[in-house]
């Protein structure tokens, strides 16, 4: 059974529909790329993973996502354990307001890790993993907002990692990253994929075409076409993901 | 031409002397007082005012202790009644309430901002001065007898008292405290209470340790704010303290802050001599102490503001 399957997503905000009837599995321990001009569900459907879509008011969600089975949208699913098994990496890097080692203790913490020489190994352990241990291990307890917004960003994903998530779901990750930054974030990505499912949105088709081996294509709300990255690039079947891939809509 | 020029000229320069006027309002105030306090400054060294506790203008003596003393405590035990009640009303309306019910709350807080002091003073002589005379000094009686400053003393269970001011004073400065507190968390980035909640904090964890935390100075602000407002409250305050020129030893005694002094007996001195020099003095202090105050504020403000730039 696939890890995440997508059963009649429907979202709609005051009447609106946002995402209408999204049905797809999400291959596990993969890249999946979720395309689409700005606009059109992306960002909706990767909130809907793992629940933040509640902090919208007015959003209606129907249908299902099956997490190993069980039915996350459900109204007695819990949401804590829900979110720490789905990392996020938002768009715009989000230090939290304080140290830098205090960013990556923040989750563990929360989850009931007291001990400091546990805590001060799980800090080590995820920066490294996210390539900035190098940076700042000589200013760990210096406030996170002091550092670069690739170095940010780096840092948000070790966050994210350090409550040992099982998916990652990333909206635009390297949107306002430097190019450096943003191929340091892709390279991890690639090594990642061999112990999490990686659901990445992004509106840089060539992003994409590096990194996928899976693309969704979305557009105005509506889940149009999904395949293995190769064939969906090479040889896509509907009209609008042509038209999408040759860059006369976007 | 030259005359749209010259109405432009003119303009911006009346315009100056507006400004000026207004801010030089604030000194003229500070001057007249500064001045008019000056008599008595110059019969009693101000150490011997401040500290003096014996109030009797007929014999020249004038101790602004126990005024001082009044408007502390007054003030003092309304914002310990208000501040944590303002602070979790301000994270549920701007943490947890749903915006239909922040459409309804908001509104009405500006409502209960906007009802005069007078108001809210009726409203403690009919309602809380016999609650507190009739149940809660009984009860404190009874139970508190242990606590000193908590049972009422021998012939002061009238229910005008600080405990009554300051009640009256804490539901006066609650809408103030409240809504400020509430635009100050509310000025949190969503992606940053999001990036909380993503790695599986609660509402209230994120409160804890991310909102409150970013907020803290603007939370501060609010507090202080709150301070200024409730230190140089009058009328409300006024109509249910009990004004009675002593230092109060209970809560169940009565006091008699420096706005209810000034608002008492200015026009009512009788040419006896420096009274209307002390009572200009006592303005000069409460207009000192609440500019202090506001200061603060603004400074701390300012900081909150660099903070939220970072």
């Amino acid at each position: 059974m696939p890890h995440i399957s997508v059963r009649d997503l429907t979202v709609a905000y005051d009447g609106h529909a946002i995402l209408s009837d999204v049905t797809m599995d999400i291959p596990d321990r993969q890249i999946t790329a979720i395309v689409g001009p700005s606009g059109c569900g992306k960002t909706t459907f990767l909130r809907c993973m793992n629940r933040l879509i509640d902090m919208t008011d007015g959003a209606r969600v129907r249908g299902e996502v099956l997490i190993d089975g069980a039915n996350i949208l459900a109204p007695d699913a819990d949401v804590i354990s829900l979110r720490k098994k789905m990392g996020l990496l938002s768009q715009k890097p989000q230090p939290l307001p304080m140290s830098i080692y205090d960013n990556v203790a923040y989750g563990p913490r929360l989850h009931g890790t007291r001990n400091k020489r546990q805590l001060d190994a799980i800090v080590e352990r995820y920066l490294k993993l996210s390539s900035l241990w190098g940076e700042v291990r000589e200013r760990l307890h210096a406030p996170a907002a002091r550092l670069s917004v690739g170095q940010q960003q780096r840092l948000c994903l070790a966050r994210g990692l350090a409550v040992e998530p099982e998916v990652l779901l990333c909206d635009e990750p390297c949107a306002s990253l430097d190019p450096t930054s943003a191929q340091h974030i892709e390279k991890r990505f690639v090594e990642l994929k061999q112990d999490y499912t990686i659901v990445l949105v992004t509106h840089i088709l060539r992003q994409a075409r590096r990194l996928a081996d899976y693309i969704v294509f979305f557009y105005m709300g509506e889940l149009v076409e999904h395949g293995p990255a190769e064939q969906l690039l090479n040889d896509p079947r509907d009209e609008r993901t042509k038209a999408y891939l040759s860059g006369t809509i976007s | 031409m030259r005359l749209r020029l010259l109405t432009e000229r003119l303009t911006s320069l009346w315009f100056l002397c507006l400004s000026v006027v207004v801010m030089l309002l604030t000194a003229i105030v500070a001057g007249a007082l500064v001045h008019r306090s000056l008599p008595i400054l110059r019969r009693h060294p101000l150490g011997a005012l401040l500290g003096g506790s014996g109030w009797h203008p007929m014999q020249d003596q004038f101790g602004f202790l126990p005024f001082i003393v009044g408007t502390v405590w007054v003030t003092v035990l309304a914002m310990a009644m208000a501040v944590p009640v303002c602070l979790l009303s301000a994270i549920y309306l701007a943490e947890y309430a749903r915006s239909a019910t922040r459409a309804v709350v908001r509104p009405l807080l500006d409502v209960l901002a906007g009802i005069p002091s007078v108001v809210y003073g009726l409203f403690g002589v009919l309602l809380l001065v016999p609650l507190v005379s009739d149940h809660i000094a009984p009860w404190a009686a009874k139970h508190l007898s242990f606590l000193p400053g908590a049972t009422p003393r021998e012939g002061y269970a009238t229910g005008y008292c600080l405990l009554t001011g300051a009640i009256v004073l804490a539901m006066m400065v609650a809408p103030l405290i409240i809504s400020i507190a509430d635009e100050v968390l509310r000025s949190v980035p969503v992606a940053m209470r999001e990036a909380s909640l993503a790695v599986g904090a609660t509402r209230w964890e994120t409160v804890k340790h991310v909102s409150a935390r970013f907020a803290a100075p603007g939370l501060v602000a609010a507090v202080v704010l709150g301070f200024s407002r409730a230190f140089g409250e009058t009328m409300a305050v006024l109509m249910v303290v009990g004004n009675v020129p002593m230092a109060p030893r209970s809560v169940f005694d009565p006091a008699y802050p420096l706005p209810a002094l000034i608002a008492n007996n200015y026009g009512e001195m009788m040419s006896i001599p420096l009274y209307d020099s002390a009572l200009l003095l006592a303005a000069l202090i409460l207009m000192v102490t609440v500019l202090a105050f506001n200061l603060l504020a603004q400074g701390v403000l300012v900081i909150a503001k660099r903070r939220a730039a970072q």
